[in-house]
């Protein structure tokens, strides 16, 4: 079985077959495989904890001194103030205090670590798929490379949207949706990337980061009026002077609360304006709606009165997020599609993506260079050293291929594995028997149609190798792909032809 | 190996926001079904999707109440309870499932979920190996 094939040779690492028979091997592999969660693989720019149930931007240290300034202030509000006002005035003080507090952390929170309204980015084939349409747009051009068109018109109640395409996303923004350059996501309903909060603000959690802003303006507000009410409390037994020597925690406060409620508040009335208006930041930003060259410009998303505006933003639906982050990425492989194929993006600013298995990736060839008309299947090896670690390499726009370890923040880039999940797996089958009807066994790939990195359970801890396959791939080569999957891992037995 | 072209034709069927954000598919029928299903049971299929996104997308007292709920609980609640809209992406699944078994399966087409494309687009592939029965 393990004939060579012309597209590669086999390159034998330092790490040693040790599990002995195939069988354990496979097993073993495949519980690997089973491992990798989405999150793991996720293309944009995030940080993910819990395994993949908290999701931020990378850079979140602006946020820990959100977290600190509000803990901070509010422990030495309650250690100190509260308790003597708790006795001297009413014990309701820290109770409404100890409210607020824990709604501004809670909503805070929810802010930072749910996922903003992340649109999944474009499979291969979508992508694909929009090309083609896009050739048969442009028949002056066959086969050469053009970029899809830039925008798409559509109309909304009358009012004209243009909808930009993301080169990064591949796909046609929706309306509102715009495109986060710090976390590399398209994000729906983007309102702005808030660095304090250190996550994107957009559909899933703007009404959470507006509940934070009012709750925080009032715990700051509420702070700063109890720290005067002790301050003044303690000044009538005896001078000013000696009141804030007897609790210097509260000049703290005071300080730190009086600096940041013009802040705060501001912003809160400023994100009132918008809710109440249903506008976005960037919108109102860019001026997207206001009336410009004579042209009647009206928001078409405003549901007509102020009231229904601000219900819609605070109790409207809540769109459940669209990433499916703790998924895995290869469903349990069946044995009908035991072919390991990657599909690789092919236009220029396409992140060239693919496993590769413990091997280092420092003499890669420019996959990502690939033309339409380049449909082979190539397969490249890696003859440097091996490292015992499963790396993702990929090719960034500027042509410059990086690696990435999976593991721990998920930086990995890779286009468009948001088809592949623990979802999938019942699709698959049901399209394998849809083969079955029509008498043939088919190897098509698991995920039919959206990238796979595949594990391939027998040639994984031996060499490195990755499969690239590239998007518009015919049927016709099934054969030569069977091939080369032949070659490049062990076996296939239950792969019927 | 003799098929000349793809054993699966995909037909991507894209969103209509003429009513805004909401989630919502173009119930134009692709040629491509032509032969396999017909245009009314085609439209049906895809009307009562979008009739069951509109329901989840739409404010009415259903969400207001849960939103409130879980504003009450400072929005813990959400960690342990299915929002509506969630229940909706079963229902559209488990529906697509049953279309998909009861009348697309046998004609060598099928629907795939479209929250497995991030709502995006509405997935049909269709099998040209099985020729159906016409
Ligand atoms: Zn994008
Ligand atoms: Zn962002």
């Amino acid at each position: 079985m393990r004939d060579t094939s012309p597209y590669y040779t086999v390159v034998s690492t330092t790490v040693s077959q040790v599990t002995g028979d195939g069988n354990d091997n496979q097993e073993v592999q495949i519980k690997m495989a089973k491992s990798v969660r989405r999150w793991e693989v996720f293309p944009g720019k995030n940080k993910f904890y819990c395994n993949g149930r908290i999701m931020m931007a990378r850079q979140a240290g602006v946020f820990y001194l959100t977290c600190a300034l509000i803990i901070i202030t509010s422990g030495l509000f309650f250690a100190f103030d509260c308790v003597y006002l708790a006795q001297n005035v009413t014990p309701a003080i820290p109770a409404i205090g100890g409210a607020l507090f824990i709604f501004v952390m809670a909503t805070l929170l929810r802010t930072s670590f749910s996922d903003p309204g992340v649109i999944p980015r474009a499979s291969a084939e979508e992508a694909a798929e929009m090309e083609r349409q896009n050739e048969v747009a442009n028949p002056n051009s066959p086969g050469t490379y053009r970029p899809p068109p830039r925008t798409k018109e559509v109309v909304i109640k009358g009012q004209v949207i243009k909808l930009k395409y993301c080169f990064t996303c591949k796909i046609f923004r929706p309306p509102r949706a715009s495109h986060c350059s710090l976390c590399d996501n398209c994000v729906e309903r983007f309102d702005h990337h808030c660095p304090w909060v250190g996550n994107c603000v957009g559909r899933r959690n703007y009404r959470y980061f507006y509940l934070f802003i009012l709750s925080l303006s009032l715990l700051c507000i509420y702070i700063f009026a109890c720290v005067l009410t002790n301050l003044i409390l303690r000044a009538q037994d005896d001078n000013f002077l000696t009141a804030m020597k007897d609790s210097p925690a509260s000049v703290i406060e005071a300080l730190v609360c009086f600096f940041s409620i013009w802040s705060v508040v501001g912003l809160a009335g400023f994100h009132s304006y918008l809710t109440a208006s249903e506008l976005t930041t960037n919108e109102d930003i860019k001026g997207t709606f206001t009336a410009k060259r004579g042209q009647d410009n009206f928001n078409p998303f405003s549901k007509g009165s102020l009231l229904k505006n601000c219900l819609g933003v605070l109790c409207g639906p809540n769109p459940p997020s669209l990433l499916d982050r703790r998924g895995m990425v290869v469903p349990e492989p069946e044995p009908v599609s035991h072919v390991s194929v990657v599909q690789a993006e092919k236009d220029a600013n396409a992140v060239s993506a693919h496993h590769e298995y413990y091997g280092s990736t420092q003499k890669t060839n420019n996959m990502g260079t690939n033309t339409v008309a380049d449909r082979s299947v190539v397969v490249v090896n890696e003859e440097s050293s091996p490292k015992k670690r499963d790396m993702i390499s990929y090719q960034s726009p500027d042509g410059s291929i990086n690696n990435k370890v999976p593991s721990v923040n998920g930086s990995g880039v890779i286009p468009a594995q948001n088809c592949i999940g623990k979802k999938n797996h019942i699709w698959d089958m049901t399209l394998n028997q849809l083969d079955y009807l029509g008498h043939r066994v088919n190897i098509y790939p698991a995920s039919h149609g959206s990238v796979n990195y595949y594990r391939d359970p027998q040639e994984a801890p031996t060499r490195g190798e990755l499969y690239v396959h590239s998007a518009g791939y015919p049927r016709s080569d099934d054969h030569q792909k069977y091939v080369l999957s032949r070659g490049v891992s062990a076996d296939f037995p239950s792969v019927n032809y | 190996m003799d098929t000349q072209r793809s054993p699966h034709t995909k037909v991507f069927i894209q969103r209509d926001f003429s009513e805004g954000i909401p989630v919502k598919f173009q119930t134009r029928y692709p040629p491509e079904l032509e032969g396999r299903v017909d245009r009314a049971t085609y439209e049906s299929t895809i009307n009562t999707i979008n009739e069951m996104f509109a329901e989840a997308e739409s404010t009415g007292s259903r969400t207001y109440c849960e939103s409130c709920f879980a504003c009450l609980t400072a929005y813990l609640a959400l960690m342990c309870m299915d929002t509506f809209y969630e229940k909706t992406l079963k229902k559209v699944r488990r529906y697509l499932e049953e279309q998909n078994q009861r009348i697309y399966m046998s004609r060598g087409v099928m629907i795939i979920d479209p929250a497995e494309r991030g709502l995006r687009i509405l997935e049909i592939d269709i099998s040209s190996i099985d020729t159906p029965q016409r």
